[in-house]
Order: C-alpha cells, then sequence, then structure tokens
C-alpha cells in the first residue's frame, strides 16, 4: 500500500534541495509564525500532550509529558537539546532528515524551544555526520539571516539561538545524560537518575533531549492539528506516522515512513521489496541493535509500541534488521555483542567487565571451542548485567544473545558439539555471516 | 607533563573560530568537542603539545583534556595516514558482505586493521555503526561516505586518492 508521507514529503518532492528557499516554497516556517501568533507556550505544550507524539529515538516516551515537567517558573534557565547522535545498528533515518530537509528539523526545535521557554538549544549530531553538519550549518545560518533565530523571531519577543555541537565517536552519547555530560565536555558517561533532565540537565538547568524525527514532526501537528495526528497510526497510544529504516537481506533497503502499526510482513514485503533471492526470513530485529531478534513466526506483529513490546521485544529507533534463512544466528548475535562491548562507556562494573566476557565466550563458540556449560554461563551473565546499570545499555547489551539463545538454542549446541556453524551456504558473495 | 612540549598554535582562522564557539556555551568547557575537533582538522592528530595547548585555552587541566581525548574514537592520539579509512563493521554491513571488503582492503593495501601504509597515504581502521545499513556495507575516508561497496568500486575510490582526487561530502546514497 502507498501512504501520505509527512516528514518525507518535502524529500521526496522531485528538486527539493533542502535550502531555505525549498522549505518556505513547501510551507515551511508557517507552524511556527502560527504557534507563536496562536499558542501561548503553555497551549502549546498541551498540544503537543493531547496529540500523544511519543519519542522517536528509542524509548517512545511522550513528548509533550517530558515537557511538562519541566519547572513552571520561567525566570530559571532552560536548554532544549536535540538528539542526532543516531548511531543505533541498523538506524539510518535521522541521518537523511538531516541531510534533505535541515529546516524541518530546525522548525521543529524553535516550536520545542517555544513551548519550554528555552533560549538556547544544541544540536548533538554525531561526529562522523560531517555531510550532515555542513548541511545543518548552512541551514542554522539561513534561517539566523532570514530572522527565524535570533532574538525577536518573526517580530515576536520570543529569542531562540540554535548552536550545533559535533560528537567525535560514541555511541553512548546517545543516552540522553551521556549526551549533556558530552556537550559539557567531559567523558560521555552517563548520570545516576533521578534527578532527571527536565530537573537537573544541562549545567544542572532543567533541560529537555528530544530525537530528530520527534522533533521533525512537530511542524506538522502544528499546521495540522492534534486530530489529523491522531487519526494516523495506531491510536491512542502510537499514533503518527514512523520512518523505519529496513536494512540486511532485503531487496529494498531505505528509510520507509509509514503509518504506525502496520504488519511486520507489510514493511518488508511490500515496501522493502521482500527477501532477497527469494529466501526465507530467519529472523527480524524490529527496533535497533537493542531490540530483541524475533523469529518469522513474529512477521504479522503490528509495528507500534506496544504489539512489539506483547511479542518480547521493542520498537525501540525503529531499525528494521532482516536476516534470512542461512544466516548464523550465533555469528549475528556475536556481531552486536562486540558492538556493545566496544561501546560500553565503562562506568559500571556489571556492563564493562560483563560485556567482555560475553564477547569471549561467544567467540569462543563460533570458533569451535565452545563448552557445553557456556550457554548457561552467558544466560548467568546477562542476567548479572540487565537491570543492574545507571543506563539502559546494561538493558540493550544482553537481547541480542538472550533472545537468539531463547529462540534458536539448537545453533548454539550444534556449534559447541559439532565445532561448526548449521546455517547454511551463502556462497562468497556473503561470507561472514553465513557458513563458515 | 612532558617539559620538553613544544609551543603550538592555531592558525588565525582556527583561533577566530573558537572565539565564536566559546560565545555558544556559558561555561569554557563545553568548547572541549568542537576544539579538540578544529586540533584535529589542523593538526591531523591530538599530540600532548596540542592537549596543552587546548587546556591552556579552556582553563583546565591537561589530564582534563587527555580524558576526553582517550573516550572518544574519531580523535587520534597518534598520526594517521593522509587518508583514514573506517570501513564499517557491525551488523547490516556484515550481513551485505563487509568481511569481504575488508580482506580485499588489506589486500589492495598490504596492512592490517589499525595499520598505516609505509607512504603514509593510507590508514585502515574498522568502526561501528556508520548509520549506512541501507547502502551497506560502507566506510568513510576522512569523513566523507562511501556506500554499496564492491570489490570494484574499492578499486577504483583508491585508485582515485592515489591519483590525487579528495574525498568529497556527499549524502546518503550518493557516493
Amino acid at each position: 500500500m502507498k501512504y501520505e508521507k509527512v516528514l518525507h514529503k518535502n524529500l521526496e518532492t522531485p528538486g527539493y534541495a533542502g535550502s531555505l528557499a525549498d522549505y518556505e516554497r513547501l510551507g515551511g516556517y508557517l507552524a511556527i509564525r502560527k504557534a507563536l501568533k496562536e499558542y501561548a507556550p503553555a497551549q502549546l505544550i498541551d498540544l503537543v500532550k493531547r496529540s500523544g507524539l511519543r519519542g522517536r529515538g528509542g524509548a517512545g516516551f511522550p513528548a509533550g509529558m517530558k515537557w511538562d515537567f519541566l519547572p513552571k517558573d520561567p525566570a530559571i534557565t532552560r536548554y532544549l537539546c536535540c538528539n542526532a547522535d543516531e548511531s543505533e545498528p541498523g538506524t539510518f533515518k535521522d541521518r537523511q532528515l538531516i541531510e534533505r530537509d535541515p529546516h524541518q528539523l530546525i522548525e521543529g526545535m524553535m516550536l520545542a524551544a517555544y513551548a519550554i521557554g528555552a533560549r538556547v538549544g544544541y544540536i548533538y549530531i554525531r561526529g562522523e555526520f560531517v555531510y550532515g553538519a555542513q548541511v545543518l550549518q548552512r541551514a542554522l545560518t539561513e534561517a539566523t539571516r532570514a530572522g527565524y533565530l535570533g532574538k525577536n523571531i518573526l517580530g515576536s519577543r520570543t529569542e531562540i539561538d540554535l548552536h550545533l555541537h559535533r560528537g567525535a565517536g560514541a555511541y553512548i552519547c546517545g543516552e540522553e545524560t551521556a549526551l549533556l555530560e558530552s556537550i559539557e565536555g567531559k567523558r560521555g558517561l552517563p548520570r545516576t537518575k533521578p534527578p532527571f533532565p527536565a530537573i537537573h540537565g544541562l549545567y544542572g538547568k532543567p533541560t529537555v533531549i528530544n530525537n530528530v524525527e520527534t522533533l521533525s514532526n512537530l511542524p506538522h501537528i502544528v499546521n495540522r492539528g492534534v486530530e489529523w495526528f491522531i487519526s494516523i497510526g495506531s491510536s491512542p497510544k502510537s499514533p503518527g506516522t514512523r520512518i523505519f529504516s529496513v536494512s540486511g537481506h532485503v531487496n529494498r533497503p531505505g528509510n520507509y515512513e509509514v503509518p504506525m502499526g502496520i504488519p511486520l510482513r507489510e514493511l518488508i514485503y511490500e515496501q522493502a521489496g521482500g527477501v532477497r533471492n527469494n529466501k526465507r526470513i530467519k529472523a527480524v530485529i524490529p527496533g535497533g541493535a537493542s531490540a530483541a531478534f524475533l523469529t518469522e513466526s513474529s512477521l504479522d506483529v503490528k509495528m507500534d509500541f506496544e504489539a512489539i513490546a506483547q511479542v518480547g521485544s521493542m520498537l525501540g529507533s525503529g531499525g528494521v534488521t532482516v536476516m534470512d534463512e542461512d544466516t548464523c544466528m550465533v555469528r549475528a548475535a556475536l556481531n552486536l555483542m562486540e558492538f556493545f562491548a566496544h561501546e560500553t562507556c565503562g562506568k559500571c562494573s556489571p556492563c564493562r567487565e560483563g560485556s567482555s566476557w560475553l564477547v569471549q565466550i561467544m567467540r569462543r563458540i563460533e570458533h569451535g571451542h565452545g563448552r557445553a556449560e557456556d550457554l548457561d554461563q552467558l544466560v548467568r551473565i546477562c542476567n548479572n548485567i540487565g537491570g543492574k546499570t545507571v543506563c539502559a545499555f546494561g538493558d540493550a547489551e544482553i537481547a541480542p544473545i538472550l533472545s537468539t539463545l531463547k529462540h534458536w538454542r539448537s545453533e548454539y549446541e550444534y556449534h559447541v558439539k559439532e565445532k561448526r556453524c548449521m546455517a547454511g551456504d551463502r556462497g562468497e558473495e556473503l561470507v561472514g555471516i553465513g557458513r563458515h | 607533563m612532558n617539559p620538553e612540549t613544544k609551543k603550538v598554535e592555531f592558525s588565525e582562522k582556527a583561533q577566530k573560530e573558537i572565539r565564536e564557539i566559546l560565545t555558544h556555551y556559558p561555561d569554557k568547557r563545553s568548547a572541549m568537542l568542537p576544539v579538540l575537533n578544529l586540533a584535529q582538522a589542523e593538526f591531523g592528530h591530538i599530540s600532548e603539545d596540542v592537549m596543552v595547548m587546548i587546556a591552556d585555552l579552556l582553563d583546565l587541566t591537561p589530564p582534563k583534556v587527555y580524558e576526553v581525548l582517550t573516550f572518544y574514537t574519531l580523535l587520534n592520539e597518534k598520526p594517521v595516514g593522509k587518508y583514514l579509512i573506517q570501513l564499517c563493521r557491525t551488523l547490516s554491513c556484515a550481513l551485505a558482505g563487509s568481511e569481504n571488503i575488508l580482506g580485499h582492503l588489506k589486500q589492495r593495501l598490504g596492512i592490517g586493521i589499525g595499520e598505516t601504509t609505509p607512504d603514509g597515504l593510507f590508514t585502515l581502521k574498522t568502526v561501528e555503526c556508520l548509520a549506512s545499513c541501507g547502502t551497506a556495507p560502507a566506510m568513510q575516508v576522512n569523513g566523507a561516505f562511501y556506500e554499496n561497496l564492491t570489490r570494484g568500486k574499492v578499486d577504483k575510490i583508491l585508485d582515485d586518492l592515489k591519483r590525487g582526487a579528495q574525498p568529497v561530502l556527499k549524502p546518503m546514497g550518493e557516493n
């Protein structure tokens, strides 16, 4: 099925290059004009609360509620941060929104800043997005020159300054309190919570951190209204569209903006063109590397927050990775475990030590030196990481191993017993994850 | 601190940029990553001399800079080749055959992961997910993306770079 594009409407318009003139020509910056004229900040917060917009970064927390946690005293300085640290394996939607439609994000940030009363906002963009940073910087300069940013924007008494802040290579800085530490010029170590950033955030001030896609939704909600927004997707709990990044063994990998709640099967077979070489699906990760693997039997699940949670995974960042029948699950889980072991910040012992132990055992199994007791040992270590760390990284890093062990234990057992892999031969093109 | 540290200085252009950066934050220390990124662009890597200079600039002790420098993987403590190749090794790229690309790069360059060619032209690294999963396998050369890699495409990229072509920053899927 074809669906109306919202966040992708501009960038899928032929000839659209993302300049200020392009954005204005397609109705850009009308939402902020409307908001400044028609809504007091508290009314705008209320509007976003009623829309039910939930965070598109991973946790799915209601955006309006997050804003509403800030203290009401306008005398207290507060900050807005845009989380553009997109680093969750399998996810590449924010990169496209930044590169192709930067003004949509800037207008979204203006709306958020106005709603929460922030005069200064920072866009924390991962260091690897060199081109994206260039595009955003150019767009910020354009917006400032046109009077959208700075003092007395659009003749109002509102002041909003936005600054780009480039990271330098650290997955953990996508965790919102690590992001704040990083902006403050420190190592990106997540903070203990509470206090939450809404009370004690950047420089100890109340702070809101929203994801790129979340913020890019705001101009549309303001322009077209709450009724329109909740008419899309799985209302009341998962309204709106969602951009899913589909990758792996599909014919047409890419970003697909669809109403939240379409079946996973439709996303893979209709949007992304099905599985390469007409192979069967063995596994799907529905929401980035931190989400548990699902089997072929879950393909009819609806892609919304609740339904995915019910089948034991999470919608997370919207990064959908598809693996065909020849994929080795031990190898795939090892690949992600190596990612997590590389990216642990080292603050909490269970995660710091546990991640390297898990990699060692997984490598042993993968290379034909596994021991019978290793499988239970993996579970024991995982259970001593999950729920025992300062941030959600601990719960995330155990998802690949625990879920693959749950669904494909026989593959692990085969590796241990036969000292080799049982996955099919995928030929020389795709050596590595297949038989080896 | 090594008493033999040399005095280094940012260029005029970088100094101007740093003055602007400092106006963005209520706290000097926040200029840490922006200034480190700038220093790396200017000097290629963050030597001890550069680290000390940045500490002075931000009114910090050098260890405060060092602890940040060692945390973030894009910051180089040691010199790297003229072209830094960072190949993604994470799942979606692996599913698309990144191990073959790695093998080919190693063979073509005659070096292993983390090494630099004797002529100082190329350094090869593997990195974690670059958000290029829909255009996998992918790598970056000096920050510019190269995607949908094949052996043939890698050959062409290396040949072009050897001939002096500069990596060009382009949007997703266009390089």
